[in-house]
């Protein structure tokens, strides 16, 4: 089936089977919409941060009293290191974009429950681990908020009984966050990334056994309601990640400093506190979920559980329907707690003063109420829209089922 | 879907809206026109290179530019000559003789600026404990920076009756506190431009932003101008993709 040298080394190696496999021929549910291009998008940014990252390792230096400078050196003296740093400076809200649109995707469509749990569960493991790697990322830099940020970040763990003060001395390898904690933040930010790496292979491998899900929610039931992977959908990740590096090029190119604080051109300095410390625009709700609460311990377990609490969303959401498309009390609210998310980034942005405490509070008690109490309850008593057959069949009259009709109404 | 536009219209504002956050008492720096602003803006070179004239005849006795080498002012359109007679004027330390002294010689193209001290203790026991701050990113340090450095360099006044000034210290209502101890950098005539431009405090200020600009941004010019290539290049081939795509789902029901 294969010839030539191709096939000498597939017979002994089977990777051309494979990848014909699980990238060619492997049948996906043939109605995917436009947000079903973000896992591409993603792993499309993850490879560009970690070629970026590992050339710009080549002239960083990762010691308190040079990491400053060396960046500058790769800004001005290396050639186009401008560019590779504001790729990967970029990037990194590039790939936060795609990846939390890629998310939110998952959870309006159902995509976590059975048969896909595992598959999420690995899902929100990446999350974690970027959001790890990213946080030690902006402290490489060594301005003020790189300092600063590091400095509440790590005071966090604090907060832990008993043994915090000794975790966090243990983290920043000193008594206070200076060049070791600096150091090791770099060994991690370096080897987080192919950790990474390894939990994309099995959230991949996982989807290629349990089968993507989709806008409708409902199970694959015959080969009509498939296309190959190539060339459909691999035409269709082109045109989106070209669509997707247009829009990360303007980024690059003309605003390299928008998701940028100006604080952090000034170099790190222990002996001043920035007038306001504030961390990567992705982190933001987390920051506010941290604040809304007058406990340091309440807060930052609160802020951790945000996090870990996604990994039981498989089992939180007692609905039978995946799609909120069929889900007509949950699809509205899907939208308030992404708003409370989007209020909560506004409160990060904010001195925790006057109306915007209230704004963080209420969108906390939201974000969790959201998932510990509506989710749970309204699985049980919504009662769902008809579902249509099958994938298919819908799609023949193209625009498909109108959101609240029923597939009764458009059979022909 | 259009839910999710209105979202992410709703998100873009309050991020937006933040970053006009300021401080409470401390004047906005009004808006000036500058040609490096705008993805079209480019660098006004003869404004630069007066700019550099200002840096060196007021700023550089007290601020650094320690990320720059002169080689670097070529991106300014100084020539190759202009750039080693520039260099030639600073004398910086070159190793040591086999004694162990110190050897200095004149900086060539390759040198980094040289620094007005050689270490904050010195500048601070000279300049009545203050600091200056190196002045390679200091447009980029600041929310709206160009404007704010130039409401700075312009907004010197007398302190109002009721604000008494530290010892040492001056009066601007666009420093965060009003009191900073700079004192006032530019003075009328103390400039004569080479080029014959009429040298006014304003036309310093304006010029010397649009050189420290430049010197915290040397790529700009060169990143926008790549900038448009790849643009267009993603967006042509997302017009092929897509229309490939057409192509190949034509016919998929």
């Amino acid at each position: 089936m294969t010839s030539g040298l191709a096939g000498w080394v597939d017979t002994r190696l089977p990777i051309v089977t494979l990848m014909r496999k699980e990238f060619g021929t492997f049948p996906v549910p043939k109605n995917f919409n436009y947000f079903w291009n973000f896992g591409a998008i993603s792993m499309l940014l993850m490879v560009v941060m970690i070629s970026t990252g590992v050339v710009l390792a080549m002239d960083y230096m990762p010691n308190a009293a040079e990491a400053f400078g060396s960046v500058q050196h790769i800004m001005r003296d290396v050639n186009y290191g401008w560019l590779v740093r504001y790729l990967h400076q970029n990037g990194a809200s590039m790939f936060f974009i795609a990846t939390y649109i890629h998310t939110f995707r998952g959870i309006y469509y159902g995509s976590y429950k059975s048969p896909r749990e595992l598959l999420w569960i690995l899902g929100v493991v990446t999350l974690l681990i970027m959001m790890s790697t990213a946080f030690m990322g902006y402290v490489l830099p060594w301005g003020q908020m790189s300092y600063w940020g590091a400095t509440v970040i790590t005071n966090m763990f604090a907060a832990i009984p008993f043994v915090g003060d000794a975790v966090v001395t243990w983290l920043w390898g000193g008594f206070g966050v200076d060049s070791p904690t600096l150091s090791r933040f770099y060994s991690l930010h370096y080897l987080l990334p192919f950790v990474l790496v390894a939990v994309v292979l099995l959230h991949i491998t996982a989807i290629h056994k349990v089968g993507s899900n989709n806008p409708l929610g409902i199970d694959v039931r015959s080969p009509q309601d498939t296309l190959p992977f190539h060339p459909y959908y691999t035409i269709k990740d082109c045109f989106g990640l070209c669509v997707y590096l247009a829009l990360f090029a303007v980024l690059v190119f003309f605003a390299p400093d928008l998701f940028g604080d100006p604080t952090n051109f000034i170099p790190a300095n222990p002996l001043q506190t920035p007038a306001d410390i504030q961390p990567e625009w992705y982190f933001l709700p987390f920051y506010a979920i941290l604040r809304a609460v007058p406990n340091k311990l309440g807060g930052v377990a609160l802020m951790f559980g945000a996090m870990a609490i996604l990994l039981a969303l498989p089992w939180l959401d007692t609905s039978p329907v995946r799609s909120a498309r069929f889900r007509p009390i949950y699809r509205p609210l899907f939208f308030v707690w992404l708003a409370s998310i989007v209020l909560l980034g506004a409160v990060g942005a904010h001195k925790p003063e006057g109306i915007w405490v209230i704004l963080g509070r209420i969108g906390t008690i939201y974000y969790f109420g959201h998932l510990l109490v509506v989710m749970p309850i309204l699985g049980r008593f919504e009662r769902p829209l008809p579902l249509p057959d099958s994938i298919s069949r819908p799609v023949i009259t193209r625009n498909a089922l109108p959101r609240g009709a029923s597939v009764a109404e458009i059979r022909p | 879907m259009n839910r999710f536009v209105v979202i992410a219209a709703l998100a873009g504002l309050a991020f937006g809206a933040t970053a006009r956050a300021q401080e409470a008492d401390t004047l906005t720096p009004p808006s000036q026109s500058w040609r490096f602003a705008g993805p079209l803006g480019t660098v006004d070179q003869a404004a630069a290179q007066r700019g550099f004239q200002v840096y060196a005849d007021a700023c550089s006795n007290c601020h650094g530019l320690k990320y720059l080498h002169y080689r670097d002012l070529s991106g300014i359109g100084f020539t190759a000559a202009q750039i080693k007679e520039i260099a030639a004027r600073f004398m910086v330390p070159a190793g040591f003789d086999n004694q162990g002294n110190v050897v200095t010689r004149p900086a060539t193209a390759a040198s980094p600026f040289r620094p007005p001290f050689p270490n904050d203790e010195a500048a601070r026991a000279m300049l009545n404990g203050a600091l200056p701050p190196d002045l390679s990113l200091i447009v980029s340090s600041f929310p709206n920076g160009p404007n704010y450095i130039y409401a700075l360099l312009t907004g010197y006044q007398d302190p109002p009756a009721d604000v008494k000034l530290a010892d040492g210290m001056n009066y601007n209502p666009y420093f965060p506190g009003h009191q900073i101890a700079m004192p006032p950098p530019l003075n009328e005539g103390d400039i004569t431009y080479t080029d014959g431009t009429a040298s006014t405090v304003a036309q310093n200020a304006h010029d010397v932003v649009t050189f420290l600009a430049w010197a915290a941004h040397p790529d700009m010019v060169q990143r926008k101008r790549i900038g448009f290539g790849v643009v267009l290049y993603f967006l042509g081939m997302a017009g092929v993709t897509f229309a490939l795509k057409r192509r190949i789902w034509h016919g998929v029901h």
